[in-house]
């Protein structure tokens, strides 16, 4: 457990060789652009809703989709928690700032929507995927790349996290 | 080492420090130039997009509002009403006055609660009190004239304790002699509708009549004559009148953003037997229950009471004695809301032709049907095609030479709710527009899709097909209303301050005498003309 907690602790340059630095930093920040932009999408249609896609929902929430649906106060909830949630974690990855809280709650919301709509065999949907998939679908890729984002944190070193954690940094340095 | 030199170390150090700390700022900020790229492109493609919607809307719409929301509040004088006919459709109607039957208000809430979705017995509830009070029921069948008592009595009701309980009465006649009722609502089958209605117009009462107007066309010169002569407020029962959608097309459509029309293409799918009215036979219906004779009364034909006459009393809109199918239930509903939205009024001529291809079960009415309308003074053809024997939904589609609004139907993979209008590629109009890449004809330039974010749980086939159309419910401000409700209070309103109801006699006749002219060419095998002078069909 030690182990693990440790692999997530802010790393410094030597941790990383350029080459990891950089495609950590790269693909933090095509997933942040990406989610920036489903959020904002989101806010700018007054129309958007995750009604529809919530009504399609197979497999272990289905039930729970239902009741969201169904409760327009709960609906409008989910809807401000997708559209904000998105946006604000899209903004977080691409600077840098608070990164590992950003990408884990990031991989929580992605794969809730896989979990709301998995691509098993039998399922069926009326909206069309815009792919070909089977169990693993870009949903469920992009919530392991960011559990790889939580674990191998490259804002300490490109991004803001790198000023508001570089005390700590120090005094571990200094004590070390 | 001299201080100089010292100095100089230290100034060394400091500057080195500095740069630094610059190069760990600006690794610190690296990301922020793509963070700048993205809002850039966010902002050029809000750009465009709203460029593009201004130069579609500059054309398209001098309001952008949706249409007045209806009065709301039902003051005046209170109202005492009957209803003639508690069927299927009259206890709708008279639920939309706000009188349920208890056995329909405990097995809506038992719905809400098995499917979160069902909104039946929340839209009800929600409904506006009209200020009215059901005091006379007649039906020829003892077990619904039972539940329209109880209906009256009901306290589940939006309003709390109705004031006063209803009468039966066996017979139309003797619920019209009682001086307390202001105004009736006829649900009965087509065959008695003109009778009863220029009966309670003759005895002063206000009118509400489902649609088909009428039988045959006869009866409705008569009923029309009979409705202006004596004054009275008469509604259709077409509550497309109140649909949101409805008024934004028709807003559309005077702005011509379709262009030259020539082409109306109206569609009927349905394929379940209950939408080919293949309806329940009462097991308590029997000869002691139901008053076969005054049924059949004003039926040309008539039959003894038996097991045929029990499938004629429950399911009549399959016979031609006392309906005219397709043309009165369906087509009457497609006229109308096409004539709400382009006012075609009466077609110079018509013709249909169709059969009974699916439902071999002793029915006279067809099946398969269509019709065509001609209107040589608008250059216009109005097509209605029916089947009840394929769901392929094919919605409604009003064709210009600049644009198509289509309603209904499916388009790009999805159902269209409201409608959508979509640019013709070979338009002159939108030219310009297409070739600079502002308007693309894979996508429509205007959608209207109300309550979008609301979702409603309607389960069977036919009231999808309903609900499709506008016919069950439509949306104020976003939520959620029953039609009906809406299109009976638009008359009592009418009955309170004066003015004509949304669908009223004038527009009722367009409807009727349309509708009689497809039937007679089907009955007759040719053309029918209508002759306005003499107000004929020829």
């Amino acid at each position: 457990m030690r182990n693990y907690l440790n692999c997530c602790a802010p790393l410094t340059d030597a941790s990383y060789n350029q080459c990891q630095l950089t495609g950590l930093v790269v693909m933090r920040v095509l997933i942040g652009w990406h989610f920036l932009y489903e959020g904002i999408a989101k806010l700018l249609n007054p129309y958007w809703s995750s009604a529809a896609y919530l009504l399609e929902s197979k497999w272990i929430f289905s039930g729970l989709a239902t009741t969201i649906v169904a409760n327009p106060t709960l609906l409008t909830m989910v809807d401000n928690i997708n559209m904000w949630g998105l946006t604000l974690i899209g903004l977080a990855l691409m600077l840098g700032i608070v990164e590992r809280p950003a990408a884990l709650v990031g991989m929580t919301l992605v794969l809730l929507y896989y979990l709301f709509m998995p691509p098993f065999v039998g399922f069926e949907y009326s909206r069309p995927a815009e792919g070909s998939y089977i169990i693993v679908n870009k949903n469920l890729i992009e919530a392991a790349a960011l559990f790889v984002v939580a674990c191998f944190p490259s804002g300490g070193i490109i991004g803001i996290d790198k000023f508001l954690f570089s005390k700590n940094e120090t005094d571990r340095e200094g004590s070390s | 080492m001299s201080d100089s030199n010292k100095e100089n170390v230290a100034d060394m150090n400091t500057a080195d420090e500095t740069s630094l700390e610059r190069r760990e700022v600006l690794k610190g900020l690296a990301t922020l130039p793509v963070v700048g790229v993205f809002f850039y492109n966010l902002w050029k493609k809000l750009r465009i997009d709203a460029m593009k919607k201004n130069n579609i809307l500059a054309d398209l719409l001098t309001t952008k509002d949706a249409p007045a929301v209806v009065s709301s509040a039902s003051s005046g004088d209170h109202l005492r009403i009957g209803i003639i006919g508690y069927g299927g459709r009259g206890q709708h109607l008279v639920r939309g006055a706000g009188f349920a039957a208890p056995e329909w208000t405990q097995r809506a809430s038992e719905n809400a609660k098995e499917n979160k979705l069902d909104k039946g017995f929340e839209t009800f509830m929600q409904q506006e009190d009209l200020n009215v009070s059901l005091v006379g029921v007649c039906d020829l069948f003892d077990v619904r004239a039972d539940l329209g008592i109880e209906a009256s009595k009901n306290e589940i009701r939006p309003g709390g304790k109705p004031m006063e309980t209803a009468k039966r009465y066996r017979h139309h006649e003797n619920l019209l002699e009682n001086d307390d009722i202001d105004a009736v609502i006829i649900g009965t089958p087509d065959h008695w509708h003109a009778q009863i209605a220029m009966d309670a117009a003759n005895a002063g009462k206000h009118v509400y009549c489902e649609k088909g107007l009428t039988r045959t066309f006869d009866e409705a010169i008569d009923l029309y004559d009979t409705v202006k002569r004596t004054g009275i407020t008469f509604q259709l029962g077409h509550q497309n009148r109140q649909v949101e959608a409805n008024e934004k097309a028709k807003q559309i459509i005077e702005q011509g953003l379709l262009g030259k029309i020539n082409l109306v293409e109206l569609a009927t799918n349905r394929n379940s037997p209950w939408g080919a009215w293949v309806w329940d036979i009462h097991p308590e219906g029997n000869s002691k229950t139901i008053d076969w004779d005054t049924f059949q009364k004003k039926a040309p034909n008539k039959i003894e009471f038996g097991e045929e006459a029990l499938k004629r009393f429950f399911r009549w809109r399959c016979w031609f004695d006392y309906g005219t199918g397709l043309s009165g239930d369906l087509l009457s509903h497609d006229f109308d809301a096409i004539n709400q939205i382009m006012e075609l009024g009466i077609p110079k001529y018509a013709s249909s032709s169709g059969g009974i291809y699916y439902y071999k079960d002793g029915r006279d009415v067809p099946d398969v049907w269509n019709a065509t309308f001609e209107y040589p003074e608008k250059d216009l053809t109005l097509l209605y095609s029916a089947t009840l024997s394929s769901n392929d939904p094919r919605g409604n589609r009003i064709m210009g030479h600049d644009a198509t609004m289509q309603m209904g139907g499916q388009s790009g993979g999805g159902s269209v709710h409201g409608f959508i209008v979509k640019a013709d590629p070979e338009s002159t109009r939108y030219k310009e527009r297409m070739e600079s890449g502002i308007i693309n004809t894979q996508y429509p330039i205007y959608t209207y899709s109300p309550g979008s974010k609301q979702i409603d749980g309607v389960t069977s086939a036919t009231s999808r097909y309903f609900a499709n159309k506008g016919l069950l419910y439509t949306y104020r401000e976003g939520k959620r209303v029953d039609s009906t409700h809406l299109h009976v209070k638009d008359w009592l309103d009418a009955i309170r301050n004066g003015g004509q109801p949304k669908c009223n006699i004038e527009v009722a006749l367009h409807e009727a005498v349309a509708c009689h002219m497809a039937t007679e060419s089907y009955l007759k095998g040719r053309r029918i003309e209508w002759d306005p002078k003499r107000r004929r069909l020829v």
